[in-house]
């Protein structure tokens, strides 16, 4: 973890390197990612699932996958706030760069502690209990260890640049390459400067998303925030589809 | 008024002779696949004993069902919406594997391939869930036939709730035999638990299904059943539940649990209902008072009214008629024999039960006293607590009363029949004592003891008009679907992963894949496994038999050491 606050880059220039990975990359693993769910939604909802393993061991669950899902959901939250609100935004409300770094900072560091802590309990648990273990596929194991590598390069990049280099404003560079991909007008060139870390982070995030529809990632665009308003009981009328064949009429309907 | 129809069913605990037939055919029909080794839509209890998982009755620790908060509103017992919400990735009251049991095959394999040896070689428990050697423990039936009591009748909740001395005298007095399955709600607290809405209740007969394509697997609905009838399939990572065998249903067949009932103690009926009143009747202040409430929330078929407001409510006109000649209305509300399971869930459960008269009827012909003579009978309602309590505790949420003038029916309904068998003169005295006419006394006795099958399960089919949904079962071969997705095994993301197959197909696939199998433990290579119980004895399905050492054609093998291997 050679952390450098000089702008060791990658990509030189935002020469063709830097096109293929801060513009190509961007929108190729954007449009797996919408294309795969929508595909996925289509052709397997069956599969759709958590995949939940607490039938079999509960207790280092019962540590383990809160504080990895609530860590996660803070640095969902955390990336939001970095990435897509702008920063003349807070500064325009009256939250100067310094009050936010520290905040983020302190935040950001406590929440990446508990995902990491919590996926290694996880990962721990999917290893050593029996039947977790045969329960894992090689898809999960892929999925494992992409996920694994990009939460440990942010988490370095974040501390790296805090405890060597003072802070890096991302929010110069960074978070106006990726608010650039969605106005379309990518401007690969912001990207080139940051530092290695941020720049590793940033590609290994885009091969997790590329990847995303086709792990047990995906429970996490079903979660279930309808059931705080919905009624609690669920009626509905007989599923024509339970035969799983689109019924066709055999003749035309009466009356009534 | 709102009214909807509930397909329901009634259990005459005085025929249960605890055969488990029930519950085979069951598991072979429905759950006889990977994942789903432990799960049991149908079970048989005894009691009393823990039941299946242990100690489910126990909502303390299990927060099943709905309970009345500090307003008096109905609440789920385990936490609102936020709660579950909050809790969501690791369910604090989900049973582990432990409380029910892990399943396990055995290696028979190794019978006939053990190389020769000293001692008889043995087929030894293999766990399903780790493919590896176990030691069995615990099982759906472990407390079979109070088997094993002595060690764990203290674990019976309801016996908690009784005295010591009963604790201590229930296994001369009393056992009978409870099977279960799915209660079908009218206000089912795992379809309130499901955060993804994936379970519902399907407005045309009230069944309570899981659509497949929706579960997620949050397994909030585990928890939030207090009958613990959701299981939780560890290999597809969605729930299960009983279905009310609804295929068969559809075409106007009983389930297969009561199909191939051996005493013939199911009856199946509709109920019509008053869906505007469930959650009143719900929320009814007092436990004791549950029966009675969701007694009123049935509505009767014979009423001009609630015909002419099931008509409106589009219930087509043939199931209002099988609701008039419904077994099941008549034994909840024309005779009032058949109680609901554990009330006080607040759930208002649609299986319900006709409580044994047996242990009162054994008592008294120990003593030596006339055990059809309903003075006698009536007398050891009265002094036999110990069973009165005990059933109390589990159909009337603790009020002897109702349980007792069931019983009396039933003991009424035995010396009345007596007469009328023996030739003598038939005491109308005997009906009325229990608030009966002779001809509704005679009944009564005809629906329980001799009624035909379709007596006993009086099923309107689903309607012509949606026939076509039915095809699959009756027009077309649907076995031309070879290579058609979830074809058995797994998809790329996982244990049958894909789009649903057919029904029948899946079947065809299942059936074919288990006598074509070898492997003892599923998981490790499930695709071949043998299951003698599905082989019905005609040829011989590759991998019945080992395969034969390559140079063995001739039958012997000269490397045997001049013994001769036997022959099968």
């Amino acid at each position: 973890m050679t952390a450098s606050a000089q702008p060791l880059t990658l990509a030189a220039e935002a020469g063709a390197g830097g096109t293929l990975l801060w513009v190509v990359l961007p929108y190729v693993s954007l449009a797996i990612f919408v294309l795969g769910h929508i595909w996925r939604y289509r052709y397997d909802k069956f599969g759709w699932t958590t995949r939940s393993s607490q039938l079999y061991e509960r207790r280092l669950l019962r540590i383990g996958s809160p504080l990895f899902h609530f860590g996660i959901l803070v640095v969902l939250l955390g990336h939001i706030g970095g990435l897509v609100i702008p920063k003349s935004w807070t500064e325009a409300a009256g939250i100067s760069e310094h009050t936010y770094h520290v905040g983020a900072v302190v935040l950001g560091t406590i929440a990446g502690v508990a995902t990491v802590g919590g996926l290694a309990i996880l990962v721990y648990r999917r290893r050593t209990v029996g039947p977790v273990f045969s329960a894992t596929t090689r898809n999960d194991k892929a999925m494992y260890v992409s996920l694994t590598v990009t939460i440990v390069l942010g988490l370095a990049a974040t501390v790296a640049a805090n405890v060597v280099g003072g802070g890096y404003d991302y929010r110069e560079t960074i978070s106006p390459w990726f608010r650039s991909i969605f106005y379309f007008q990518p401007d690969p060139a912001l990207m080139s400067g940051a530092p290695v870390l941020f720049q590793l982070h940033a590609l290994s995030a885009l091969l997790l998303f590329a990847a995303w529809p086709f792990t047990r990632l995906v429970h996490m665009l079903t979660a279930p925030l309808g059931y705080l308003t919905r009624p609690y009981i669920v009626y509905r009328s007989r599923d024509v589809r339970l035969g799983a064949r689109a019924p066709h009429r055999g003749w035309e309907r009466t009356g009534s | 008024m709102r009214v909807m129809a509930q397909m329901a069913m009634v259990m005459n605990l005085d025929k249960c002779i605890g055969c488990h037939t029930c519950s085979v055919t069951c598991k072979q029909a429905w759950t006889n696949r990977t994942g789903v080794e432990y799960v049991w839509f149908n079970n048989v209890e005894t009691r009393p004993g823990q039941g299946y998982p242990r100690r489910y009755e126990d909502q303390d620790t299990w927060k099943g069902g709905w309970e009345l908060n500090k307003k008096g509103r109905l609440t789920l017992k385990a936490g609102g919406r936020f709660k579950k919400l909050i809790t969501i990735f690791s369910n604090p009251v989900l049973p582990s594997l432990d409380d029910y049991y892990e399943p396990w095959t055995y290696d028979y394999e190794t019978l006939t391939n053990a190389p020769l040896q000293e001692h008889t070689p043995v087929a030894r428990p293999k766990s399903l869930i780790t493919g590896k050697d176990m030691k069995i423990s615990w099982s759906a039936n472990w407390d079979d036939d109070l088997g094993g009591s002595a060690a764990t009748s203290e674990k019976d909740v309801l016996l908690n709730e009784v005295s010591e001395k009963i604790k201590f005298e229930f296994e001369q007095t009393f056992m009978f035999y409870l099977p279960r399955i799915c209660e079908h709600c009218l206000n089912p607290s795992c379809a309130a638990s499901c955060p993804s809405g994936a379970i519902y209740k399907r407005e045309e007969d009230g069944i309570v299904l899981v659509d497949q394509d929706r579960c997620r697997g949050w397994r909030m609905c585990v928890t939030g059943c207090p009958y613990k009838k959701v299981y939780f399939n560890h290999r597809t990572g969605k729930a299960e539940k009983c279905t009310f065998c609804f295929p068969r249903v559809e075409v106007g067949l009983p389930t297969v649990c009561s199909e191939t009932c051996v005493g013939r103690l199911r009856y199946i009926g509709l109920v019509l209902y008053d869906a505007d009143r469930v959650l009143e009747a719900a929320s009814t202040p007092d436990d004791t008072g549950l029966y009675e409430a969701q007694r009123q929330v049935f509505l009767d078929p014979h009423d001009p009214e609630v015909i002419a407001a099931a008509e409106r409510a589009d219930i087509p006109r043939d199931w209002i008629e099988a609701a008039q000649r419904s077994p099941v209305h008549a034994l909840i509300n024309t005779y009032k024999v058949a109680l609901p399971l554990h009330p006080e869930y607040r759930t208002l459960p649609m299986v319900w039960y006709i409580p044994p008269l047996s242990p009162v009827v054994d008592a008294v012909r120990d003593t030596g006293h006339d055990a059809e003579d309903h003075r006698t009978l009536f007398a050891a309602v009265d002094a036999l607590r110990i069973p009165v309590d005990y059933l109390a505790q589990l159909f009337t949420a603790g009020d002897p009363a109702p349980v007792d003038a069931v019983l009396r029916r039933l003991a009424a309904m035995r010396a009345y029949m007596r007469d009328i068998n023996l030739g003598r003169e038939p005491d109308a005295a005997i009906p009325a004592s229990v608030g009966m006419g002779e001809e509704q006394m005679y009944d009564m006795y005809r629906l329980l003891a001799l009624a035909k099958y379709d007596e006993r399960y009086v099923i309107p089919p689903a309607h012509a008009e949606q026939a076509h949904s039915l095809e699959e079962l009756a027009t077309e071969c649907s076995l031309d679907y070879e290579g058609g997705p979830g074809m058995g095994g797994s998809g790329p993301f996982g244990e049958t992963s894909g789009g649903a197959a057919p029904i029948a197909v899946e079947n065809f696939h299942a059936l074919r894949d288990r006598q074509t199998s070898d492997t003892p433990a599923a998981p490790t290579a499930k695709a071949t496994r043998v299951n003698l119980l599905n082989w019905d004895g005609k040829g011989s399905p590759p991998g019945l038999f080992p395969e034969p050492p390559p140079g063995s054609d001739d039958g012997g093998d000269a490397d045997s050491g001049g013994e001769v291997e036997p022959k099968p």
